[in-house]
């Protein structure tokens, strides 16, 4: 995984797999992403984190669908607009990105990857690992690994009693 | 089959496939005869052949062996070079083993007289002979012949073979004399090295004489294959999938007009069932696995604590998933060592007792109604619930409130709690269950249920309940909120369904906590949408589904109640591990994916603990007395029935009773439930006119299941009752006042008897 500060080089005839998400232009290498699908029903998953907006049967695999608009920190779809499923792998798993519309798959020869400017929000900042200014538009390149991350904020915190009484536990001696 | 038969039968099927690829390795031998890898190779599939068949008192196997072996050592450091005659023999010797080992799958004896093992060992012993030098102190391992213990020559030659010491054994009488029957050998076709598949064929000697029955049954090693289990994994998943897609299509063409659709999808409903039971038991293996290593666990722990055992094993076929019965070796393994350890008592004890000087220990493995029940029951001392009760409320595990009011039998799950079985002083006083919590767990963790039955002083019986198989299960789905879900069969108690009067007199509110009173005692409710969405649904109708995990039961209040099914387990994502509700997800007939409720996790996340449960259970029940069922036959008499031989009630029209010989039966839960009439069988009249509806109570008893069918259920009571003489007769114990009117107490037994004679 690259920080932001890193230089990276997109290899020649890399291709990105584009899409919007409230008109920011993003998109991910083709070789993290499996398919893209239009919308698909789908399962709600109470108690689950924020961004997860439910489950899709996807030819027998469950998988879940992450809102890039929450993990974006984006204000939500309006009603009645259906997103869109790219459908990446990351660590061994298959999750769907629900996206705003699907772009087309573009080609970068060796383009350079800029740093994401210091100004957006953090929580952009923390999917996207660069930057591509393209003529008209600028795409973001989003870090597949990290946006399906969202196990970071469970919504019923465990109580943190396992590190808080480790230091105890070797101090008193052998149970 | 018995355990010598099954240790054969893997022998013979690890010494085929060893002997095949020894066919490979010596042609190949034969072009690279320095290759020290593959003369090692050579020389422990020997080895290995000559070592088991000692074991299993195959003498001729494993004096020829032994020769080959000897040579093979030789060949190995050096002191022999492989050439064309060292080939020639070693594979004669090779074919001879098969022809040997063919005659072991036959008849279970290495003594077949067409195959001349003599003649092989000779021709050994001449290359032998012929090459090395120093053979003079071959008399060491002469007398080795058939006294010879087979451990002690594989343990020897293992590190450092001497080929020298152990060089001749008995059977090479006088080499020379047969040396011009040596050319046998070339019966062998010529090896070719470019071809190494395995001179299969070779007719030599051995095998030409045995052309007779052509209708041979098929041999251990045709008619079965070594499969990779990620093979049969994948396999699994994919029955999986084509059964949620056939449930789909049946689906589908249910609601379609189209007949010939409908046809097709039946049979693919045949098909995909058949083709789902036969992939998983591509994975079955026998109960056998883990019963054969008892014996000797068994004879060791005995020795250790000076008891003398009689073990019983029974149901070594049963076959369960593999996965299932690698789980369950070491919870087994330490039932049974409980069961010695504390059960059984010693010699002494159990003389003065009057029982048998040896402890009886009997393991049964069975299938019942889709699942493995193993059983683990000794007739020892028993585990007495007063002093575990006791033991528990010293422990500070329970209150001394809680244990009067507990039936005994949940007294003893208590040897199940954590905390419970791990103090020394409780195990001390009880005499049982270091780790049973463990082994709970551990049996949980695969989807099964332990418990425990125990009389004083005459013994205890564990008895463990597995699914077949993890993959799929059967499952009630329920719906909350619009979505479906999936609570898994293990968990379920009964369904209850409170509307109107009913659910305003037995549903209370106690600081803030919603309980319902069922049979007299105190269930904690917990609503699913509320514990799903954090909003507590208003309904003019509660349905409860009253579900068990662990040591807490509750009722689960949810919106709609489905049907079961068989559903697949499938995992769900990192995102979503962390929600502890969650036991996995699985598709449904309509392609939609439901979640599978996790029903210990519910308990957690609404902090429901078992000590909760039976602080609420406030009944005012005297220990000793026993709940009954009361009922109305025969024109309103009043007759009881103990509530434990309760099954299930149920109402059936009566337009699907039907006979079957002379019983009335109806289809119950995919099988035929005998219906038996209760008035007439207590020496009442039936009550006359036709009913649209008949209520059943059904009795479970022994893997039997009858129907009782009366007239209508009264009540529950737990109360003490002075049971009288009054009015006993046949399949009457005898009558007692209850709720203040006199009421017969039904013999079950009695009543029950008669059916399962006919049976």
């Amino acid at each position: 995984m690259t920080t932001a500060t890193t230089r990276e080089v997109m290899a020649p005839g890399q291709q990105c797999c584009t899409f919007w998400v409230d008109g920011l232009f993003l998109g991910v290498p083709v070789e993290q992403v499996q398919e893209v699908l239009r919308y698909q029903r789908m399962t709600a998953v109470p108690r689950a984190p924020h961004a997860v907006h439910g489950l899709i049967n996807l030819r027998g695999q469950i998988v879940t669908a992450l809102d890039l608009r929450c993990r974006l920190g984006l204000p939500p779809r309006a009603e009645g607009e259906l997103p869109a499923n790219v459908i990446v792998r990351s660590r061994g798993e298959v999750v769907s990105l629900l996206v705003d519309d699907i772009g087309d798959v573009i080609t970068i020869a060796g383009a350079e990857l800029q740093p994401t400017p210091a100004n957006l929000p953090s929580s952009i900042q923390d999917v996207v690992r660069g930057v591509m200014p393209l003529d008209g538009s600028i795409l973001l390149v989003v870090d597949a690994d990290r946006a399906v991350d969202v196990a970071t904020a469970p919504e019923n915190p465990a109580p943190a009693l396992t590190p808080a009484t480790a230091p105890h536990t070797t101090t008193g001696g052998t149970p | 089959m018995n355990d010598d038969a099954e240790i054969i039968q893997e022998f013979l099927v690890e010494s085929h496939e060893n002997l095949d690829h020894l066919d490979r390795d010596l042609v190949e031998l034969e072009r690279s005869p320095g290759s020290r890898e593959l003369l090692s190779s050579v020389f422990r599939t020997i080895h290995t052949i000559k070592g088991t068949s000692g074991f299993l008192a195959f003498h001729r196997l494993e004096s020829l062996t032994h020769v080959g072996e000897n040579l093979l050592s030789r060949l190995r450091d050096g002191k022999m070079t492989m050439d064309a005659d060292v080939t020639h023999v070693l594979l004669s010797m090779v074919d001879t083993v098969r022809a040997l080992l063919e005659g072991v799958e036959r008849d279970g004896l290495d003594t077949d007289p067409a195959v001349d093992v003599d003649v092989v060992v000779a021709a050994l012993q001449r290359v032998l002979d012929g090459e090395g030098a120093a053979a003079p102190d071959a008399e060491a391992g002469a007398p080795a012949e058939e006294s010879e213990p087979a451990p002690e020559p594989v343990a020897e030659s293992a590190p450092e073979p001497e080929p020298a010491a152990v060089l001749e054994p008995e059977p090479a009488p006088e080499p020379e004399v047969i040396e011009d029957r040596v050319p046998l050998v070339p019966a062998e076709p010529e090896p070719a090295p470019s071809a190494p598949s395995p001179p299969a064929p070779s007719a030599p000697a051995a095998v030409a004489e045995e052309p007779g029955d052509g209708t041979e049954k098929r041999g251990v090693v045709d008619s079965s294959v070594r499969v990779d289990i990620e093979l049969l994994d994948s396999l699994v998943q994919l029955v999986g999938e084509l059964v949620l897609t056939r449930n789909q299509i049946l689906q589908r063409a249910e609601a379609s007009d189209d007949i010939e659709l409908g046809r097709a999808a039946q049979r693919l409903d045949l098909v995909a069932s058949e083709l789902q039971e036969n992939v998983m038991r591509t994975r079955m293996q026998p109960m056998a696995q883990v019963w054969s290593k008892m014996p000797r666990i068994v004879r060791d722990l005995a020795h250790q604590l000076g008891r003398e055992v009689e073990l019983e094993m029974e149901g070594h076929d049963t076959e369960l998933d593999r996965s299932l019965l690698e789980a369950l070796k070491g919870p087994l393994t330490h039932l049974v060592r409980n069961a010695l350890d504390h059960g059984l008592e010693p010699r002494d004890v159990r003389v003065a007792a009057g029982k048998s000087p040896a402890g009886h220990l009997h393991l049964r493995a069975y299938h019942e109604s889709g699942q493995v029940v193993i059983e683990i029951a000794d007739d020892g001392a028993g585990i007495d619930p007063v002093k575990i009760g006791e033991a528990a409320v010293s422990r500070g595990v329970i209150t001394r409130e809680a244990f009067a009011r507990m039936e005994p039998r949940e007294v003893l799950d208590l040897i199940f709690r954590a905390g419970f079985s791990t103090a020394a002083a409780v195990t001390n006083v009880s005499g049982r269950g270091v780790g049973m919590d463990v082994v709970r767990t551990n049996i949980e963790r695969i989807g099964g249920s332990v418990d425990i039955l125990s009389t004083v002083g005459s013994g205890t019986t564990c008895r463990v309940r597995i699914p077949l198989t993890l993959a799929i299960i059967p499952a009630l789905v329920v719906a909350e909120c619009g979505e479906r879900y999936a609570i898994p069969q293990a968990n379920l108690v009964e369904l209850v369904r409170l509307e109107g009067q009913d659910l305003r007199d037995s549903v209370d509110t106690l600081a803030g906590a919603p309980v319902l009173r069922l049979r007299g005692r105190l269930l904690p409710l917990v609503s699913l949408g509320e514990t799903l969405t954090g909003l507590r649904p208003e309904t003019e109708a509660l349905t409860v589904v009253v579900v068990q995990a662990d040591d807490i039961r509750f009722g689960l209040c949810v919106a709609e109640v489905h049907d079961t099914q068989e559903i697949v387990v499938k995992p769900i994502g990192r995102q979503l591990k962390a929600l502890p509700v969650y036991a996995g997800a699985t598709i449904m007939g309509d392609g939609q994916v439901a979640l599978i409720l996790d029903v210990g996790g519910i308990a957690r996340v609404r902090a429901l603990t078992p000590t909760e449960f039976t602080d609420t259970a406030a009944v005012s029940a005297d220990v000793g007395s026993q709940a009954l069922l009361v009922l109305e036959v025969s024109n309103g008499r009043r007759a009881a029935l103990p509530l434990t031989a309760v099954s299930r009630l149920e109402e059936f029209d009566s337009s699907r009773i039907e006979r079957s010989g002379s019983s009335e039966v109806v289809q119950y839960r995919d099988g035929i439930l005998r219906l038996l009439r209760l008035a007439p069988a207590i020496g009442l009249q039936d009550t006359p006119g036709e009913r649209e509806q008949i209520s059943v109570v059904v009795h479970e008893e022994n893997g039997h299941r009858v129907g009782i069918v009366i007239d209508q259920v009264l009540d529950v009571v737990d109360e003490a009752i002075v049971a009288t003489e009054v009015g006993r007769r046949s399949g009457v114990l005898g009558s007692a006042v209850v709720q203040d009117r006199v009421t017969d107490l039904v013999d079950l037994d009695a009543v029950v008897r008669p059916l399962e004679l006919i049976s």
